[in-house]
């Protein structure tokens, strides 16, 4: 994986500000492409900041932010679709529209930016409602009639519609009972594996760390505090990531990616 | 990059085998030019045995790509026709399983009934929901009642802080949106009051229809749709959000009775609230339609107001302010039905939030009809 070390996302020297409070106070990272990089960091730290200013949901105050190789900034709004249309967003309620079935959700995305005829549209709503590990007949339900798995897999389906060449995913198993968080799990994996796409999760899950993650990013203090793989998060020595990877909560060695 | 192309290699019909080979970026952005690709490769050949796809100078293959493949695929097979894909890479192996597991099986959409038959269904379920919407609200009048009881037995239990908070919200925030208002509706009323009694040289009278008008009728009126506009959505609204994110739910596991804790001190507030909007309103519509009487029907204001001082009793006046403490009440129970109503989305919020309005306007409209029943018959 990650062979080409091609990076997809370069955030150089991001500050963010919320209503003058400094969230994120100079973060660099890269996120490569094939590669899932697990973003974890204490709860209010800012983690869906640095995602929701990605995606430009939030407005930066100082840095870049280079997507696919181009600068974010300046860009025209047709240059800006192109770039959207390569990337998928995976919400943590799901954000799924409630006024619309699940196939209409999913085919939200492929009726604005792609020009296929409804039969193909509806096969490939089915597809990927199928891929994503849902049956069929969820195609004609509303939001409202699904659990909490469900909803996370529809909105998966969703943010998978265009086929994104990076995945936004924000604690993609928060909620999820431990039989469904790992089998989202393993359908994260083989769905990165059949596409190549490059993720980027935030996620607190531990389990999800050890089992998807190539790579795992930690913020600290507004800064990007260390970078590296499982094992190099386990030696450290930083004392909250001490106490993240060793605290109560984890099982060190039980599980490994496999 | 090319977009992707599907051209006939070798084959002839007699001889039952043709061999295709695909190439190019097979991708969503190119979906829509290949879909006609697929459609006439896959056009019914009689004594067709097999056919292949070469799919080796494939540039790029996403999930678009590989179910056109795929469906292109099943299309043979139902004709009992071999197919199948030679010289797939390595890498699209995993992302054409995924595709080639997906069965498709769309369940046939709900029948749609007789055009008459749903009518029928749907006016029926309608009045029946008319119906369960009077019990709701005997219920909650009931509700309302025996919290208020219980709070005048334990008046420590009573939350003052809450209803004052939203006698502000409902009172004090309200006043110049009311005010304002009620001065145009009063000055609205003179102007054609005297623009159609001045033709009988009536004008004089314009004073006692503006004087009646709007201490009977139009400043309470005005008022509570205002109020419903204004405040019982916002009720509806606040209480259904809570509803939707469980606080309703907690409260009663701890122990308390959402309609004491949530529902009494706004009802409580809006009962206080309206009947003094009521007055403020009605006095500034007596303002606006003296103003207008004097600047545009050059009825001096001394002589409006002794003319208004025999037209109206203080009886006018109390029928008018009678009126308002039930409309209210009419008003607030409406509202806190609707909000706790609501479901879980979103729209099942904006659904009730509209209902709310709807429902006690026209309740309040039904209601001053009863009233003016009732005052005729005791003769005011």
């Amino acid at each position: 994986m990650a062979n080409a070390r091609e990076p997809v996302i370069q955030v150089r020297d991001l500050v963010v500000e919320l209503k003058s409070n400094r969230i994120l106070n100079g973060v660099t990272l890269d996120v490569y492409r094939g590669e899932i990089l697990g973003f974890v960091g204490a709860s209010g730290a800012g983690k869906s900041v640095l995602t929701r200013t990605i995606v430009g949901l939030l407005p930066k105050v100082e840095g870049t932010i280079e997507v696919f190789g181009t600068n974010l900034d300046g860009l025209d709004e047709d240059q800006r679709r192109d770039i959207e249309r390569r990337w998928g967003i995976l919400f943590q309620q799901g954000a799924l529209f409630s006024s619309l079935t699940v196939g209409q959700n999913v085919e939200f995305p492929m009726l604005e930016y792609l020009d296929i005829s409804p039969k193909l549209m509806t096969e490939m709503a089915i597809t990927k409602l199928e891929m994503v590990g849902l049956k069929p007949e969820v195609y004609r339900k509303y939001p409202s009639e699904l659990s909490g798995g469900m909803i996370k897999r529809v909105a998966l389906a969703r943010a998978l519609a265009l086929d994104p060449e990076i995945l936004f995913l924000d604690e993609p198993t928060s909620g999820l009972d431990p039989i469904s968080a790992h089998e989202f799990d393993q359908l994260i994996l083989t769905l990165q594996r059949t596409s190549q796409m490059a993720i980027f999760m935030v996620t607190h899950d531990l389990d999800s760390l050890y089992a998807t993650c190539d790579r795992i990013a930690v913020l600290l203090d507004g800064k990007i505090g260390v970078t590296g793989n499982i094992d190099t998060m386990l030696a450290s020595e930083q004392p909250w990531l001490k106490a993240y990877f060793h605290g109560a909560r984890a099982r060190v060695g039980q599980h490994g990616k496999q | 990059m090319t977009a992707g192309t599907l051209t006939l290699v070798s084959g002839e019909s007699g001889r039952g085998h043709i061999r295709l080979a695909a190439a190019g970026v097979w991708t969503a952005e190119n979906a829509g030019a290949i879909e006609p690709l697929i459609e006439a490769a896959t056009r019914p050949i009689p004594s067709l045995k097999s056919i292949s796809i070469d799919t080796a100078n494939i540039e790029r293959l996403d999930s678009f790509g590989a179910w056109l493949l795929e469906r292109a695929l099943r299309t043979w097979r139902d004709r009992e026709c071999e197919a199948n894909i030679v010289g797939l890479k390595d890498d699209y192996r995993g992302l054409f399983e995924k595709v080639h597991a997906a069965t498709q099986k769309l369940p046939p959409p709900p029948k749609k009934r007789n055009s008459i038959v749903a009518t029928l269904d749907s006016v029926g379920r309608t009045m029946v929901a008319v119906f369960d919407d009077l019990v709701l609200l005997a219920q909650m009048v009931g509700s309302v009642m025996t919290a208020f009881g219980r709070v005048l037995l334990h008046p420590s239990r009573f939350r003052f802080t809450s209803m004052v908070n939203h006698l502000e919200r409902v009172g004090w925030h309200a006043l110049p949106i009311i005010l304002l208002i009620t001065v145009l509706i009063g000055a609205i009323l003179a102007q054609q009051g005297i623009f159609h009694f001045r033709k009988f040289g009536a004008d004089i009278y314009v004073v006692d229809m503006v004087g009646v008008l709007v201490l009977r009728e139009l400043g309470v009126l005005i008022v509570c749709i205002m109020i419903a506009g204004r405040s019982g959505s916002s009720y509806t609204a606040e209480l259904g959000a809570m509803k939707m994110r469980e606080e309703v739910d907690a409260l009663r596991t701890m122990g308390f009775d959402p309609v004491e804790v949530l529902i009494l001190p706004r009802i409580l507030a809006i009962v206080i609230a309206v009947p003094i909007l009521t007055l403020f309103g009605s006095l500034a519509a007596l303002y606006g339609g003296g103003l207008v009487a004097w600047l545009y029907g050059g009825i001096a204001p001394e002589v409006f107001l002794s003319r208004l001082r025999e037209a109206i009793s203080m009886q006018t006046f109390e029928v008018g302010m009678l009126k308002a403490p039930f409309m209210a009440l009419v008003i607030g129970v409406v509202a806190c039905v609707e909000g706790l109503q609501v479901q879980g989305s979103a729209e099942s919020l904006g659904e009730r939030t509209t209902n709310s309005v709807v429902k006690s306007i026209f309740l309040v409209i039904v209601l001053d009809g009863f009233f003016a029943m009732f005052f005729a018959s005791i003769g005011l």
